[in-house]
């Protein structure tokens, strides 16, 4: 064995000893019965209805820690609709799993931090990242619901869609009869445009195609009234007719409910359809935020313009190669402070070799963390 | 499904034709017969006296002509005399089948209530103290040779040990039991079944434990579990109503294909603990080449086995609504 080999092994053990000390205290400090004055906040701007403050979520893993989310801030307002875009494994789907409070834990934990929420129906707002497994268990599904990536897999197969629905609903109302859930469900159906309502209420998951699925899984959201609804990637895995039908349905919806959505997605059509304000993440970092027009109009972080050249463009000339990124996104174990970024840059100067840069404010609703931010700017607008 | 079972069973039938065959070949081709086992240590038995004892049970015959022979009185009911009981083969087996039976169920159960809520007690604690502790104690109970296990069993709780039961039989010899069923009796059959009991369970658990944890474990990651969670739905209802559901089709198969153990039992342990069983008595059997006894015996565990998993594949289609049988 030689030197480099023993001291990774030694290194690898620490991690691991690291690690089992952390879960030890992670599950001490679960146990412990959380006073109502440690979760509940105020929101710093009463328009919002989510607000994410400073949050990192850490993944402790046998090989090293991989800081998923590293520090992202952003807010969602009422009634608005945020995309969230950035390439796999940027912690897009970490960001939506940590205001669920869905890690996978204890490898994944929210270090520090705050998610507040604004609960509308209790008058006051809570910092999901501390509030105790009870008070989640009501805000999920019940005022921040999920529409997840896979339908064929996100409904379970041995229970009836009438059966999941009517759950969906039954936890989170009280005094409603059975028939009147019954009842609320195959109006549910009925909203996302399911023609056979009764019929399908009474159907098993695998009787279904992936769009009528996903339509489901719509409806089974939507049931409670959510004042958000966290839509992870929700027309992926749908062909692109269906996907148009699906957006349709879900702009329509969140209008007649008056909810926010937390859309998550790599399309850029997506978001340019559907959202008002954008969040682009890089490697668990907010590199970019601002609103449709400014990230689509006036790009200014290197890799929000690489990602706007990316896009196929239908009046380009025939036979021209799509655009990429060179290069690939950094290993998450360990992470450096420095924008990592720059080596995939064409604009990378000296200065980029410092921390991780600051978010410069380009205007009221245009946030990039770039050294060269404004120097891109002007470029752009050339 | 009316169609289905139909099918199935003539088909059922055409395997067991074939198994009757296979069976018969099988025991008629061991290197000795009954005759010459049971009469090998009498010096007074010449050669002429065996041709015709052989004769009387019907070995003089080769095994297509014994087989023929013992296929058209098996299809008229007659399964012919075990040679080791001296008595209709249907009768030991109508005799003998419920204890067996009941021992196998009694412990098949057991099994069930212990194996499947610590299963999933170990999967919802993976790679904690809990699951280590099961997972290590389980793999000791599947490793441990029955028999071993067993003496030290008997060791430890019989006469020479604690003295807290007794190490063989159904009933204690001593005592004269009426005929019909008394509280006596049953504590009795109850005291003697403890022992050998914990034996079949302890030795079988750790199939299903493990089978039960790897399935909680994958159903566990599965995307409809985040979907419940993602609902509000309580944890302890996540566990026991939405993976649980999912849990159990595996293990409805594991149900089915032990249906045939039911009725053969563990022979080995049943002979350790002088229980008189249809695996004891098979036992027995088959050192003595008692062909007619094997045969009935090995016939009705093929067609349990058969069952087992016709009961399987429609218990399958009632818990997995995704399985239509057609």
């Amino acid at each position: 064995m030689t030197n480099a080999d023993k001291n990774r092994n030694q290194r690898l053990r620490q991690v691991k000893k690291e690690n089992a000390r952390r879960f030890k205290e992670f599950k001490k400090a679960k146990k412990r019965k959380i006073p109502e004055s440690e979760y509940v906040t105020q929101m710093k701007n009463q328009d919002n209805i989510l607000e994410i403050d400073g949050l990192h979520t850490f993944f402790y893993t046998d090989v090293g820690t991989v800081r998923a989310i590293d520090g992202v801030t952003f807010s969602v307002p009422r009634g608005k609709t945020v995309g969230i875009v950035g390439e796999s494994g940027c912690g897009k789907s970490v960001t939506s799993m940590s205001v669920m409070r869905l890690l996978q834990e204890p490898q994944g934990q929210i270090t520090s931090g705050q998610i507040r929420f604004a609960q509308r129906k209790e008058n006051r707002a809570i910092d999901l990242s501390k509030a105790p497994q009870k008070v989640l268990e009501k805000v999920r599904g019940g005022e921040i619901s999920m529409i997840f990536q896979e339908p064929m897999t996100t409904l379970n197969p041995v229970f009836t869609i009438g059966r999941q629905l009517d759950e969906a609903i039954q936890l989170h109302t009280e005094k409603m009869s059975k028939k009147d859930i019954a009842a609320h469900s195959v109006e549910m159906l009925k909203t996302v445009g399911i023609a056979n309502a009764e019929g399908v209420y009474k159907m098993y998951p695998h009787e279904l195609s992936g769009g009528m699925r996903q339509r489901v899984v719509i409806a089974m959201a939507l049931a409670c009234h959510p004042d958000l609804i966290i839509a992870d990637e929700p027309t992926t895995a749908l062909d692109v007719t269906i996907q148009a039908q699906i957006l349709d349905l879900l702009r329509n919806l969140k209008d007649k409910i008056n909810a926010s959505i937390m859309l998550i997605t790599h399309d850029l059509g997506v978001v340019a359809e559907m959202a008002d304000y954008v969040v682009v993440m890089y490697a668990g970092r907010v590199v970019e935020q601002g609103t449709v027009q400014d990230i689509f109009h006036n790009p200014s972080h290197p890799y929000t313009i690489g990602l706007m050249k990316s896009r196929p463009n239908i009046l380009g000339s025939e036979g021209d190669r799509l655009y990429s990124i060179p290069g690939s996104v950094p290993n998450p174990v360990d992470l450096p402070n420095y924008c990592y970024f720059h080596n995939r840059c064409d604009r990378c100067g000296k200065e980029c070799e410092g921390p991780f840069p600051q978010m410069v404010q380009l205007s009221d609703t245009h946030r990039v963390a770039c050294y060269k931010a404004l120097e891109n700017q002007k470029e752009v607008q050339k | 499904m009316k169609q289905y079972i139909i099918r199935r069973v003539l088909i059922s039938l055409v395997v067991l034709f074939g198994v009757s065959i296979m069976l018969y070949a099988l025991v008629r081709s061991m290197p000795s017969d009954y005759v010459t086992l049971s009469t090998s240590t009498n010096p007074n038995v010449t050669e002429e006296m065996r041709d015709h004892l052989r004769e009387i049970y019907g070995l003089d015959k080769g095994i297509f002509e014994g087989y023929i022979d013992w296929l058209l009185s098996a299809l008229r009911g007659d399964l012919g005399e075990s040679m080791v009981m001296k008595r209709p083969v249907s009768q030991v087996i109508a005799e003998y089948a419920p204890i067996t039976f009941s021992v196998s169920l009694i412990s098949l159960i057991l099994q069930m209530l212990i194996a499947i809520p610590l299963g999933i007690l170990a999967a919802r604690k993976q790679y904690t103290k809990t699951d280590y502790i099961i997972t290590t104690l389980v793999f000791l109970g599947l490793s441990l040779p029955s028999f071993f296990f067993a003496a030290i069993l008997k060791r430890a709780f019989g006469p020479y040990g604690l003295d807290w039961f007794p190490i063989a039989g159904m009933l204690n010899a001593r005592v004269n039991y009426p005929d019909g069923m008394t509280w006596a009796k049953l504590c009795d059959y109850f005291t003697h079944l403890v022992l050998p009991i914990s034996v079949f369970v302890i030795t079988s658990l750790g199939g299903m434990l493990r089978y039960t944890r790897t399935n909680m474990l994958e159903v566990l990651s599965a995307d409809y579990i985040r979907t419940a969670r993602a609902k509000g739905v309580p944890e302890h209802r996540v566990i026991y109503s939405h993976a649980f559901r999912n849990t159990l089709i595996p293990i409805v198969t594991l149900l089915g294909s032990s249906l045939p153990a039911l009725f053969s039992g563990a022979a080995i342990t049943e002979n350790l603990f002088g229980i008189e069983g249809l695996g004891n008595i098979g036992l027995r059997a088959s050192q003595m080449a008692d062909v007619p006894y094997l045969m009935g015996f090995n016939m009705l565990l093929a067609t349990m086995t058969i069952l087992g998993f016709l009961l399987s594949d429609i218990l399958y289609a009632v818990v997995d609504p995704r399985v239509r049988l057609s």
